[in-house]
């Protein structure tokens, strides 16, 4: 489907967000001496092998304790560390709320967690592995920061930003391998929404891998003579409601995409902000109310509706009740 | 600071007792007796042990640093943190006060000095104190990391997550100690659950242990952190497990888990203060 598409952004190269993530680290790491990584039995995965090899005296194997490994982060940080966290987005999240929540955000500490494989994504692992709630957990804690960027180069861009600034931050990627669309040499701006097409009809908010998705689903639109803008939300919080209310005053209604739950996720996030200022017609593209499963990422994202032909028919949908 | 004798130390473990009882009196409310069992280990560690400087900075380098992993005790730490300097005793008028920086459980939100991390949700101390120790040492800090939890906080899994951890990457700048008084909330730990041998449990994942038997003599209390500290240094995490009695120095209150959370009467706040001498003054 995309290979006949016009898309307005290309790709010639796929990667995981989670190899931006290891390599955006490394170079944190090169900018400033007090970066440390922490991991709980997940190197590989996390790409977190060229920091341990280059830092080794600042990299932290702590095993399968995941609680643990966010009271040292805490720790860490009052002499001045910059410490990451590396572990899934399951155990970064759910499994250590009250670490995170006590440890982390109410003593404000400045940790960087950092989450892979986070979504339906993850594939074949199945749903205890898949959490679909974490940018909800996340956003709720006073002091924090949530991050979900898109591609490889924005999550390393992301990664190298968080390690500047000041204050507690959840950072979310994923494991498969995805289009890389976005600039390698951008400048990652915290809570500045990206728009990436301009629209009149429709505005499209995505986050995550569902960024590509939007993409794709703009170009399906224009072809039928749709005019979609669509907005790249990388952070969930604090949310550019600025860019939101601009967006949405021009095209009058809005489509929202995320790999999470409708619950307390990015949607939310925009229904709030619509709702408090300029109400709008709006649709969510995620996951209703369910668990995941195992599957290839392409089949889940058909299977639980968060593909481009999904975004095309909520963007349809809400452009009827205008 | 000047050296105390322990007389001095005793002298003003009564004040603190005096201090932590008004406290709790004043709002009715906040957890006398492991802070009543706790004071001579918090008055020998702040007023003798620690190499620490009340012109309070967070990332406290170049001075030991401590935390109170068992945060309901707070009334104990911020008289002993008042009367150290941190801050103005006057300040406890406010313990538990609608916006008060004594916070119910110590926390950082409010920027109470001494303080630099948030407790009371049981299990955390041990893993924050690690961190700190493991960056100190980052840094070629040579200084000295404490915490203190509670015996009943054993039950916490992420304690033994800790536990394993420290003795894993030699964490020899750390020296915990356990309040042990045998009580918790809904009663004694043997029957609520039984922690068994806590001296075979950390020698087991690789601590070197002593047991402080007199918690509540200042003599000993001092003596059992001097060892713990020589003891440092060498490979190894020091846990010093201090047996203390819950309540002591107030007659009525000592040896039971009744005054965990109990706030005492006018009545028995006079009792009490009757039996503590107003050393430094009251607040």
């Amino acid at each position: 489907m995309e290979k006949t598409l016009d898309l307005k952004f290309n790709y010639t190269e796929k990667k995981d967000t989670r190899s931006g993530f290891g390599d955006g680290l490394l170079e944190a790491g090169r900018n400033n001496p007090n970066v440390v990584g922490l991991c709980a039995d997940l190197i590989g995965s996390l790409k977190m092998g060229a920091f341990q090899k280059e830092f080794p005296e600042r990299f932290f194997q702590v095993g399968i304790a995941e609680a643990n490994m966010m009271g040292i982060a805490a720790g860490m940080t009052i002499n001045g560390k910059i410490p990451f966290t590396g572990t899934f987005a399951n155990f970064s999240t759910g499994r250590v709320y009250d670490q995170i929540r006590q440890s982390i955000a109410y003593s404000g500490k400045n940790v960087k967690i950092c989450a892979s494989h986070a979504g339906l994504t993850l594939g074949e692992d199945g749903a205890t592995h898949q959490i679909l709630e974490d940018l909800g957990m996340m956003k709720m804690l006073p002091h924090m920061t949530v991050i979900n960027p898109c591609d490889y180069n924005q999550t390393k861009a992301a990664t190298i930003a968080i390690a500047e600034y000041e204050g507690p931050v959840y950072l979310r990627f994923g494991r498969p391998s995805w289009p890389i669309f976005t600039d390698p040499a951008q400048k990652f701006e915290i809570g500045k929404a990206w728009k990436m097409i301009e629209g009149t009809d429709v505005t499209i908010f995505a986050t995550g891998h569902l960024v590509w998705e939007a993409v794709v689903a703009e170009a399906i639109l224009r072809s039928e003579g749709i005019s979609a803008e669509v907005i790249n939300i990388h952070t969930i919080k604090p949310l550019d409601e600025e860019a939101i209310l601009d967006s949405v005053a021009k095209t009058g209604c809005a489509v929202a995409a995320e790999e999470h739950q409708y619950n307390g996720g990015l949607a939310d996030s925009v229904a709030q902000t619509l709702a408090r200022n300029n109400p709008a017609p709006m649709e969510y593209v995620g996951v209703n109310d369910s668990f995941g499963e195992s599957g290839t990422p392409t089949q889940l994202l058909e299977k639980y509706g968060l593909n481009a032909a999904n975004i095309v028919a909520a963007a349809k949908k809400v452009l009827a009740r205008k | 600071m000047e050296k105390k004798s322990i007389e001095q130390l005793e002298s003003v473990a009564s004040q603190v007792r005096r201090d932590i009882l008004r406290m709790v009196h004043a709002v009715q409310s906040g957890h006398p007796g492991a802070s009543l069992g706790c004071t001579e280990f918090f008055v020998a560690l702040y007023f003798d042990q620690l190499n620490h400087d009340s012109n309070f900075k967070m990332e406290g380098k170049g001075e030991d640093l401590f935390f109170l992993s068992n945060g309901h005790i707070s009334p104990v730490w911020y008289s002993v943190l008042a009367r150290s300097g941190y801050f103005s005793p006057e300040e406890m008028t406010t313990f538990r006060k609608l916006n008060s920086r004594l916070q119910g459980h110590p926390a950082t939100e409010e920027g109470l000095p001494g303080i630099r991390i948030a407790s009371g949700s049981l299990g955390q101390g041990m893993s924050v104190a690690i961190g700190a120790a493991q960056a100190k040492k980052i840094d070629g800090d040579d200084s000295t990391v404490y915490v203190l939890m509670g015996d009943g906080e054993q039950e916490e899994g992420q304690v033994w997550e800790a536990a394993m951890y420290a003795a894993h990457w030699k964490v020899d700048n750390l020296i915990a100690t356990i309040d042990l008084n045998r009580q918790q909330i809904d009663g004694p730990t043997e029957k609520i659950m039984n922690l068994i041998d806590l001296r075979a449990k950390y020698e087991s994942f690789g601590w070197e242990v002593i047991d402080t038997l007199k918690g509540n003599d200042m003599k000993s209390v001092v003596e059992g952190l001097e060892k713990a500290k020589s003891l440092s240094g060498k490979g190894k995490p020091v846990m010093n497990l201090l047996h203390t009695e819950m309540g002591f120095g107030v007659d009525f209150m000592v040896g039971t888990h009744k005054w965990h959370g109990i706030a005492p009467s006018d009545e028995q706040l006079a009792d009490a203060l009757g039996q503590l001498p107003e050393t430094i003054g009251d607040y």
